[in-house]
């Protein structure tokens, strides 16, 4: 019997099992070339020594002390937004919508600080912000998953269009509260009295935005691992069926899941505007609820592996700013540096759960 | 009268922007790619078509303007067709999670295009602006026989590219057996396999040719829309995202897709022919478009009519292994 049939020069097989270290290899190996190929993108556009443009983003990251809290604040917002993702995608409920989310509960908070200037002190002022930001978030995230429960609507579309829903609220108010009229801005809100702003503790200005995102990490871990909602968000999110089948409420459990999801992306906005910005406007949100979505994904829905994912993102953003703004160039180089580097990260993770197998190699077992 | 000609018109060039983006996306969907990249891709083609412009008119002294509309046509259908490349390696080959990815070009494409076109403006020099008057020109020039009827007087003839590929594309997909087998992949992947059809081939073609129309958006609204400059504002991104609306308003149909983005143009210009608007209740109408694509959503999601649904299989991966 003569051998006619070709065999593929290579051919994919799904890994059964990968250890944790091999999977962290892989990975490992997909960022250093990530890292390699960004270097080479910058290198052609600045023909700076590579190794150069790491200690430059290094120095935009931690060179001064401000620059390492400025860091760490922007490193928990992102941190955040994720961690209010995770339950729904978990759920496999594609909430595309944290951009709006954020703005709705930026403006709620925004809307405190500005009616409530002189009726009520600080401390009360940031309890009403938090609550009215996490209701406000908590009432766009819930739209869509109502129809998503009821008719199947498509959420991914819907929680996007509810972005620009609330991009277009965001000027409307803006043109409301301009401060000084005419400029187009709402300006710093209570400069002076620093009403409604998020007190520094210890001395550090953003102390308190960085605790508040570390409890609802924690939080939210525990949520998600070891409570019997978490279990229910787990069973949807693998199949809507069998989750019916043992009796789980399918449509209670998007509906809330969804509400908690833009509940804490509204505090989001809460923690951007009080706690950060003092301002309002249609770059609150600056597609952090975009990016987040990619933390929450790579982190495979793990709030702490987010803490990994988000502080490299924001390291890459940083740092890819500092070189910018040292070779006279715009901003938006960190948005390139970032697409490319999560372009090898998603390429990487093939090879964690696959392996390729190439002609005449034996197979051992 | 006037005022309904120059809505009209106005909303024609704004329809020809998404109706582009929106019909490349149909043709990626029909294969069950859903790209979210869509614009990243316009963005893609819109700078490359500006800097192959650029370059063009910089470097000889009297540029011709059908040339430099030929050197930006070619950048700008390579540079998206290369990030439709990217969304089809990383999704097809890679089994990458197709939202995620197309996300990742969307952050990608919005990097690249406004680091590059806020670098040209520098380049540009004088006001900080840059301008390619001769290319843009040409891509504004009417169509002679058309240049007298008051409403087709401001039209660059890729107002009609742009119908002309809304009806190929849509001959293509229910006409052809070629459109038929594409279909057949985003519809039911592991039968079409069966029946002998390339589930790698068609996904990959659809992909790259959706993203090459796709790209001719950016192209369009660079070159036509902001008249051969460039601007840091996210026009293009909010243009991008409404193609991707566009295509669930159409129900995957290109012929719906014309009407449909002439009417996104409309409801997205009303505002400016409302008389009596303040500056901030301008902004509660500028939200029409969205709200009527959420309503459009929701109607078509409780009809339930097997002809309005999206593919099957739209989103998910096939590994031809794990069935």
């Amino acid at each position: 019997m003569s051998q006619h049939t070709k065999v593929p020069l290579m051919r994919i097989v799904k890994r059964e099992s990968i250890s944790f270290w091999r999977a962290s290899l892989i990975r490992l190996i997909g960022l250093i070339l990530a890292l390699a190929a960004s270097a080479i993108v910058i290198y052609a556009i600045v023909k700076l020594n590579p190794l150069n443009v790491y200690v430059a983003m290094f120095d935009g990251n931690f060179g001064t002390e401000k620059r390492t809290w400025v860091t760490l604040r922007d490193m928990v917002m992102l941190l955040c937004i994720g961690v209010g993702l995770a339950p729904a995608f978990k759920m496999r409920f594609w909430n595309i919508g944290a951009e709006g989310q954020i703005l709705v509960g930026g403006i709620a908070t925004a809307a405190v600080m500005i009616y409530l200037r002189t009726a009520l002190p600080t401390w009360a002022m940031l309890l009403v912000s938090f609550a009215v930001s996490c209701a406000a978030g908590a009432v766009w995230g819930l739209l869509p998953a109502v129809f998503k429960a009821r008719f199947g609507t498509n959420e991914t579309l819907f929680t996007l269009m509810m972005n620009y829903v609330a991009i277009q609220l965001t000027s409307y108010c803006v043109a409301l509260w301009e401060n000084p009229f005419g400029s187009n801005t709402v300006g710093i809100i209570n400069q002076q009295t620093k009403a409604g702003w998020f007190p520094s503790l210890f001395g550090q200005q953003y102390l308190l935005n960085v605790i508040i995102v570390l409890v609802l990490t924690v939080l939210m871990f525990i949520y998600l691992r070891y409570t019997k909602q978490g279990y229910e968000i787990a069973v949807v999110g693998e199949s809507e069926r069998t989750a019916r089948y043992v009796g789980i409420h399918v449509k209670t459990v998007i509906i809330r899941t969804m509400m908690i999801s833009g509940a804490i992306c509204g505090l989001a906005g809460f923690i951007a505007v009080a706690g950060s910005s003092h301002t309002i406007s249609t770059s609150t949100a600056g597609g952090s609820g975009f990016t987040a979505i990619i933390v929450a994904w790579l982190a495979k829905f793990n709030t702490f592996t987010m803490i990994a994912v988000a502080a490299l993102l924001v390291f890459l953003e940083k740092g890819a700013i500092q070189i910018a703004s040292q070779y006279n160039m715009n901003d938006f180089a960190s948005k390139m540096v970032t697409g490319i580097i999560l372009f090898f990260i998603l390429g990487s993770e093939f090879f964690t759960n696959y392996r390729l197998v190439f002609r005449g190699v034996k197979e051992a077992h | 009268m006037d005022q309904l000609v120059s809505l009209f018109e106005a909303a024609v060039v704004f329809g020809t922007v998404i109706l582009f983006g929106s019909v490349g996306e149909i043709l990626t969907e029909k294969s069950g790619n859903l790209n979210l990249g869509v614009p990243g891709i316009m963005y893609l083609g819109g700078i490359a078509g500006l800097a192959g412009a650029f370059w063009y008119e910089s470097n000889f002294a009297s540029p011709v303007p059908f040339i430099g509309l030929l050197i930006s046509l070619v950048c700008s259908l390579a540079a998206a067709m290369l990030g439709g490349l990217i969304y089809s390696f990383l999704t097809i080959t890679l089994r990458a999670n197709q939202n995620v990815t197309g996300l990742t070009l969307t952050i990608f494409g919005g990097g690249v295009a406004n680091f590059f076109g806020g670098a040209l403006n520098n380049m540009a020099g004088g006001v900080g602006q840059i301008s390619v008057a001769a290319t843009s020109s040409a891509y504004r020039a009417t169509l002679p026989f058309l240049s007298e009827v008051s409403l087709f007087s401001s039209l660059g003839f890729m107002v009609y590219l742009a119908l002309i590929l809304a009806v190929v594309t849509s001959i293509f997909l229910s006409r052809t057996h070629k459109g038929l087998n594409l279909r057949a992949v985003g519809e039911n992947p592991a039968t079409a396999d069966a029946a002998g059809i390339s589930v790698v081939k068609n996904k990959y073609l659809a992909t790259c040719t959706g993203a090459a129309i796709t790209g001719l958006g950016g192209l369009y609204y660079v070159m036509d829309y902001i008249k051969g400059t460039w601007a840091i504002d996210g026009g293009i991104e909010r243009l991008g995202w409404l193609a991707v609306a566009l295509v669930i308003f159409a129900r995957w149909k290109p012929l719906h897709a014309i009407w449909g983005s002439y009417l996104f143009g409309i409801l997205f210009w009303l505002w400016l022919y409302i008389p009596g608007l303040t500056r901030s209740s301008q902004e509660i109408f500028k939200v029409l478009p969205y709200v009527v694509t959420i309503v459009v959503l929701i109607i078509v999601s409780t009809r339930r009519k097997r002809e309005h649904q999206p593919p099957a299989s739209l989103g998910l991966p096939y590994f031809r292994e794990e069935r």
